[in-house]
């Protein structure tokens, strides 16, 4: 695989589609003294859907804000779609952990997607001009493409965390991405949900061939459309197939303790023995 | 009669009465004036509230009587007192704001904050002599005496303020309604937010000069949040709280005119009960909502 390193600058990347969406190379973050995690190595392909798993405050947004050029590595390198992270800002799609609107928030969705797509840009925007006319498809389009086009035009905080939760990925896609980081869009919507957003990202993930970075907190909900999992725990991380990751070899390595991963008879996964176990609540909502 | 007693002016004839508001040379100074400050104050205060931040208004409101009040007893120009202290303190809630305390260290701080301004605006009175008459003025309003200089000023200030706000409207929507994604984006979140403070700042200044200090929530918040009540949309919904801020200035500064009582209080009036009627109309369809949704569900 031609993956970028320290020694060779990105001269040619920048120009060449790019091997990798995400490449860390014995990567570091140190926030005020401490270390988060260490040592980690990890390549995510293009198109490829995987989920940030591991207990809370392991690191998986830190290591979300660390691809978004947000937070600098205190060691090692990466690579984000090519370039260096911060270089590569208006490719990435990105849905940060939050709370959700409430009931008061007097916004439409259809103006928070447009915001995904003008936000940034400076002047007074003029009604009808060809540019504006572009832009209202582009928004249409993708909020067609979320499922959403029924209720984007009602105030956001009258919707359904599900609902807004569409509207916010529409926005994150909205400037064709080639790479969508989500952070805990799971958190806040029932099992029912979940799945289907899980659903919506996977055929994202093929029909716009978008990479995706999805933090959390439970895997079950989305194991059947995921490509790989990165499991931060410990002040490391482990890469691979779910196979591979899920195992209580590999967790017990990862945790330094033992941990024994069990599969239920309906093939849902459930973690035991961790310090903080997010597995076991696949069915909290329920 | 009450009405007779009220209105003593008032001829009851609208054309007379209508050619008699701008027959003065101060009425149409007052006019013009007020005309500024609502387009001002209505595109600010738009998006004052949509950021929350009327506790911030509310101080800088608070900061303005200071203002006025240390410049009448330096003998300095009002405008100068007004848009100096709210200026400064402006940059002190940026500050504030800035160093990233809680959010309940933050409203302390401001509410002290507040509480000093108001100290010295009495402590500056007191210290001028037998200023009874303008103390009223200064907290409550008045719309007599202004100079075409004056309106000049305002003009002035306002034209740069709104064409400011114009310019940033779109990164400061966004960095309102959603800083973190616009911070990923690239937008200046932390920049706008103290650039907006100072213009809101500059706002409250010319608000102070035709409400006075204490009712400048008449013409910054109210239209504002009426509009916010009445449409979810950006564009209307600031085209809408200029239209309100407008109405309630031209129809206060009218019935002051031609009654006894000032202006001040009839804006507030006016704008207020907007907001109550707007507020009772949007209850009165959630509830017919909910029940038709409820008949539905159950059917």
């Amino acid at each position: 695989m031609n993956r970028p390193t320290a020694a060779s600058a990105p001269t040619k990347s920048e120009t060449m589609p790019t091997p990798t969406a995400v490449t860390l190379e014995r990567a570091a973050i140190r926030l005020g003294g401490r270390t988060i995690w260490s040592d980690v190595s990890l390549a995510v392909a293009e198109a490829d859907f995987v989920a940030v798993l591991g207990p809370n405050g392991a690191g998986k947004s830190t290591l979300i804000k660390a691809v978004l050029g947000l937070l600098p590595l205190a060691a090692g390198t990466a690579w984000v779609l090519g370039r260096r992270p911060g270089d590569a800002k208006g490719r990435i799609g990105y849905l940060p952990q939050r709370h959700g609107f409430d009931a008061a928030t007097r916004i439409r969705g259809v103006d928070l997607v447009q915001l995904g797509l003008d936000g940034a840009r400076w002047g007074v925007p003029i009604p009808g001009a060809p540019g504006r006319r572009r832009d209202a498809r582009r928004v249409a389009e993708v909020i067609d493409l979320v499922g959403a086009t029924g209720y984007a035009r009602r105030p956001i905080g009258e919707l359904s965390g599900g609902e807004q939760q569409r509207l916010l990925i529409a926005q994150a896609l909205v400037r064709r991405p080639k790479l969508l980081l989500l952070d805990e869009p799971l958190d806040s919507l029932d099992l029912p949900n979940q799945a289907a957003v899980a659903a919506l990202v996977r055929r994202i993930c093929e029909e716009e061939g978008v990479a995706v970075l999805l933090v959390a907190h439970d895997i079950n909900p989305i194991l059947s459309y995921l490509d790989r999992v990165i499991y931060l725990a410990g002040g490391a991380a482990v890469e691979g197939s779910p196979e591979e990751v899920i195992t209580s070899e590999t967790l017990s390595r990862l945790y330094g303790a033992p941990i024994e991963v069990l599969r239920a008879s309906d093939g849902r996964l459930v973690v035991v023995g961790q310090p903080e176990a997010p597995f076991v609540h696949g069915d909290r909502h329920g | 009669m009450v009405e007779a007693a009220i209105f003593q002016r008032l001829s009851w004839n609208p054309l007379t009465d209508l050619q008699e508001l701008f027959a003065y040379p101060f009425m149409v100074n007052a006019l013009e004036a007020g005309t500024i400050v609502a387009v001002m104050a209505g595109v600010t205060g738009w998006f004052m509230v949509l950021r929350r931040q009327t506790f911030a208004g509310h101080t800088l409101s608070v900061i303005a009587f200071p203002g006025a009040a240390a410049a009448s007893l330096a003998g300095l120009p009002l405008a100068v007192g007004y848009f100096g202290f709210c200026g400064v303190g402006a940059l002190a809630l940026g500050g504030i704001a800035g160093s990233r305390r809680s959010l309940s260290a933050e409203s302390a701080a401001i509410g002290s904050l507040q509480a000093l301004a108001l100290a010295l605006g009495f402590l500056f009175v007191s210290l001028y002599h037998g200023v009874l008459n303008g103390l009223d003025s200064l907290l409550f309003g008045t719309f007599l005496g202004i100079t075409e200089r004056q309106v000049a000023v305002l003009l002035a200030v306002a034209a740069v303020a709104v064409t400011l706000v114009a310019i940033a409207a779109r990164p400061l929507f966004f960095a309102s309604v959603d800083p973190d994604v616009a911070r990923a984006g690239g937008v200046p979140v932390r920049l706008l937010g103290f650039g907006f403070l100072l213009v809101l700042g500059l706002s409250v200044a010319e608000t102070s000069q035709i409400t006075g200090a204490l009712l400048v929530f008449a013409l910054l918040v109210t239209p504002a949040a009426t509009a916010h009540q009445l449409t979810a949309r950006p564009g209307l919904g600031i085209a809408l709280s200029v239209a309100l801020a407008l109405a309630v200035t031209w129809l206060g500064l009218a019935l002051a005119y031609f009654s006894i009582y000032p202006v001040g209080f009839y804006v507030t009036s006016l704008s207020f009960g907007l907001y109550v009627l707007v507020r009772i109309g949007r209850g009165l369809a959630n509830r017919r909502r909910t029940i038709m949704r409820l008949a539905l569900e159950g059917a």
